[in-house]
């Protein structure tokens, strides 16, 4: 419910966003693809390319056939084993790796599962001197199903959870074995959203850089976006950037067009009714056991790793070097730009939504409204690696590229944001106006009046989570910032990338201490939110 | 019907003696005898203790001390499948993604192996509700009070001599309360089965008891035939109860 005044300012506000994600990510798309008709036609047919596309889709559905297989035991026992000591930890732990850069994730699984880590080094006492080598594919599959089984396991359990707890009952009632249970109750459930869960990982792992950039490289273990950025920053050769930014678009492309197909899993628990229980935890307590011990310490390990690693490295020195302090410096100066930048343009895209959904909604305000909507997951399409690269080839006319770095990061985290930013929001503030709107207008407090007074504290909360989360992403990323060389702009995370390749390993423990502290405490509300956020709703 | 608990002669289909239960806010402290083949009201207002009542007896809430008999058998330890009893509840009943047929199915083999006698018993057991030739919905296809019929179908097949209803007509419209009702009573009478079921509604006490119980905070305050339940005056939360609803 708004004024006319109000309306048209929103409808304003809305076309000004469009227009710009529009110019911004579709100009340098626009850029790639004249380039690419120009550029050498012949080595789309290259043996390199096919090697590379080949990798991409190779580790991205091993990758998702490990982490979703393996997410099936897991939520199973995590959901049957109501309690299971520390489940409500274990279960906040599964929901960490969500916010931790890739970066400082990779470097902990380094040192798990590296040459000199406590996986080889027990196969060694054992006798085996055959280590596990964590470059490559084996490496690249370990961190993507550190990252995506946790996040597989709590949307099948979530699942799992919204089944009616009268099931159980009469589960009980009846005597159902937990193998009936499993094949008559558990196993349709998850099944329905199994689609679902593998399109997202699978989605995740195919555009996944840093991991791929810090644990695969060579010929062998290359993905697309990876390929892109060895194209630009070793062979500048912007012709094969350019063609594989197009395959990159092509794949994304038919990713999403599957996803859509699949329909999105929603992490949402029920919301009231009985309270949950299980009666058919008679059996099975010792594999359930292990299953659940196993999924903690594969998760926990990295991070406890990270920990230890940091705190063994010099902190006090580090905590002097004015590189580090420049590092951060510029880092949160980007992170905060990108948030608030991302804010600003969240908010049209959904005040606009209640607008177009009013019963005589004009036309052009719905389809403005739906194509907001749709834009603001552009990056999805065209993922970041990929705008910068346009970007990179554009603003290489105009001199020196460093100089606009910093802005083009901004800008390229923010709609990486966007579509997280949305997803929280937008509940957010369709109950808020649902709630308020019609009084708000009948007691005349419009405008500004109503951002300052109603709508701005009463969405404090989701607001702040969303900033929170948008630095944070911010923060972590590496992909950008890595196109555009960086001889200007060091960040946080591209420091750390530096040390890791100068095998200063002590300093780059200490930075991925710092740096995963801070994303941490950054996306805890939000990661954390499954009961605080519906408090609101 | 085959017969899964060795009633003994005389003994009370249900015996509660000081079962309790102590949750971390309230304790309950359940006393009765309930005789084989009544139907038992069980009323009293929100929260105290009716589904706890239930839970107790089917075996989803354990008792921290006292005893409960079923036929005269002490039920500690036993588990909720092996006590003669079957609960129908007032919504999600019937699995969602399971045909009617297998849903009533599971009343003879939790794990779903039917053969063709047992598909038999099945559709009589539907017949028998007034659902002929549903076998092959869905759930999601049939009105509610058409799913509780398939619940009851249900127990009809696992005759159990004991049945409890936990609110079996809340979600359902008058018609549909009216019709369940009669198909309760004539399965009671049919089977012999001891009844008990939870309600809100003074219509449906009358239309269906023969006894009633009325729970007040966390014990069986009363417990009487109908005549004289209904004509009780003295206790001011059951006179509140009974006031309200007329």
């Amino acid at each position: 419910m708004y004024t006319t005044r109000e309306a048209s300012a929103i409808v304003r506000a809305g076309g000004i966003v469009l227009a710009s994600i529009l110019l911004f990510a579709g100009l340098s798309t626009v850029v790639l693809l004249f380039h690419a008709e120009g550029g050498a036609g012949g080595a789309l047919f290259d043996a390199y390319l096919f090697g590379v596309a080949r990798f991409t889709l190779l580790q991205a559905s091993l990758s998702t056939v490990l982490s979703v297989a393996l997410a099936i035991p897991v939520a199973r026992a995590l959901a049957r084993r109501r309690h299971f000591p520390g489940r409500n930890w274990i279960v906040r732990l599964s929901a960490l790796p969500l916010g931790l850069p890739a970066l400082v994730a990779t470097l902990g699984i380094i040192e798990v599962w590296g040459r000199r880590g406590i996986v080889n080094q027990a196969l060694a006492t054992l006798g085996l001197d055959n280590p596990v080598s964590v470059y490559g594919l084996a490496g690249i599959l370990i961190a993507h199903v550190f990252f995506n089984l946790p996040l597989a396991a709590r949307l099948l359990m979530a699942g799992l959870e919204r089944i009616p707890p009268e099931y159980w009952l009469t589960s009980a009632n009846l005597g159902m074995g937990s193998g009936a249970a499993f094949r008559l109750i558990e196993w349709p459930v998850m099944r329905g959203l199994l689609p679902g869960i593998a399109g997202l990982v699978f989605m995740l792992c195919a555009t996944s850089f840093t991991i791929v950039l810090t644990l695969g490289g060579g010929p062998a273990a290359t993905t697309i976006e990876v390929a892109i950025y060895q194209a630009l920053r070793f062979d500048f050769d912007p012709p094969r950037a350019v063609i594989l930014s197009v395959l990159q678009i092509a794949l994304t492309g038919t990713l999403l067009y599957f996803m859509r197909l699949l329909g999105t899993p929603a992490e949402e628990a029920p919301t009231a009714g009985r309270a949950i229980r299980r009666f058919d935890g008679k059996r099975g307590r010792l594999s359930d056991g292990l299953v659940i011990l196993a999924f903690t310490l594969f998760t926990a390990a990295p991070l406890l790793a990270v920990v230890a690693a940091g705190f063994a490295s010099d902190l006090p020195r580090l905590a002097f070097d004015p590189l580090l302090h420049r590092a951060l410096a510029t880092s949160l100066a980007i992170a905060l730009a990108s948030a608030t930048l991302c804010l600003a343009v969240a908010m049209p895209a959904i005040a606009i939504a209640p607008l177009a959904a009013a019963d005589r909604a004009p036309a052009p305000l719905r389809y403005l409204a739906g194509t907001l909507q749709a834009t603001s997951s552009l990056i999805l399409l065209v993922p970041p690696v990929v705008v910068a690269t346009g970007w990179f080839l554009m603003l290489r006319t105009f001199g020196e590229v460093g100089r606009f770095a910093p802005y083009v990061v901004v800008v390229i985290n923010a709609l990486m944001a966007l579509p997280f930013v949305i997803r929280v929001l937008e509940p957010a503030y369709r109950t808020h106006i649902a709630r308020t709107g019609r009084l708000a207008v009948s007691l005349g407090v419009t405008g500004l009046h109503r951002l300052r007074w109603i709508d701005l504290p009463a969405l404090k909360r989701p607001l702040l989570t969303a900033f929170a989360f948008a630095m944070a992403l911010s923060l972590g990323d590496l992909g950008a910032v890595a196109i555009f060389g960086a001889d200007g702009v060091v960040t946080l995370p591209w420091l750390l990338f530096s040390r890791m390749g100068s095998y200063r390993t002590a300093d780059a423990a200490g930075i991925a201490l710092l740096l995963g502290i801070l994303c941490l405490l950054l996306t805890l509300p939000s990661t954390a939110s499954g009961k605080n956020a519906r408090d609101d709703a | 019907m085959p017969d899964h608990s060795n009633p003994e002669a005389g003994a009370p289909a249900i015996r509660l003696y000081e079962a309790t239960v102590q949750f971390e806010q309230k304790r309950l402290v359940f006393s009765c005898e309930i005789p084989t083949g009544a139907c038992v009201a069980v009323t009293g207002p929100s929260g105290s203790g009716k589904s706890t009542l239930f839970n107790v007896i089917a075996g989803f809430q354990p008792i921290g001390s006292g005893t409960v008999e079923i036929f005269g058998k002490d039920m500690a330890g036993r588990e909720p499948a092996e006590r003669p009893v079957s609960i129908i509840f007032q919504e999600n009943n019937l699995f969602a993604h399971l045909s009617v047929e297998q849903n009533v199915g599971l009343g003879i083999d939790p794990s779903l192996r039917l053969g063709a006698p047992e598909r038999r018993r099945v559709e009589h057991a539907l017949t028998r509700v007034g659902l002929e030739g549903y076998g092959g919905r869905k759930p999601a296809l049939l009105s509610g009070g058409e799913r509780q019929r398939v619940a009851l179908a249900r127990a009809f097949v696992r005759s159990r001599p004991i049945l409890l209803l936990d609110e079996p007509f809340a979600a359902l419209d008058p018609a549909m309360r009216a019709d369940m009702a009669e198909l309760l009573r004539e399965l009671g009478t049919e089977t012999g089965s001891t009844l008990l079921f939870i309600t809100h509604q003074l219509e449906d006490v009358r239309r269906l008891a023969d006894s009633a119980m009325f729970i007040d905070g966390g014990t069986i305050a009363l417990m009487e035939p109908i005549g004289s339940f209904l004509a009780h005056r003295e206790m001011p939360a059951l006179a509140n109860f009974l006031g309200i609803d007329r």
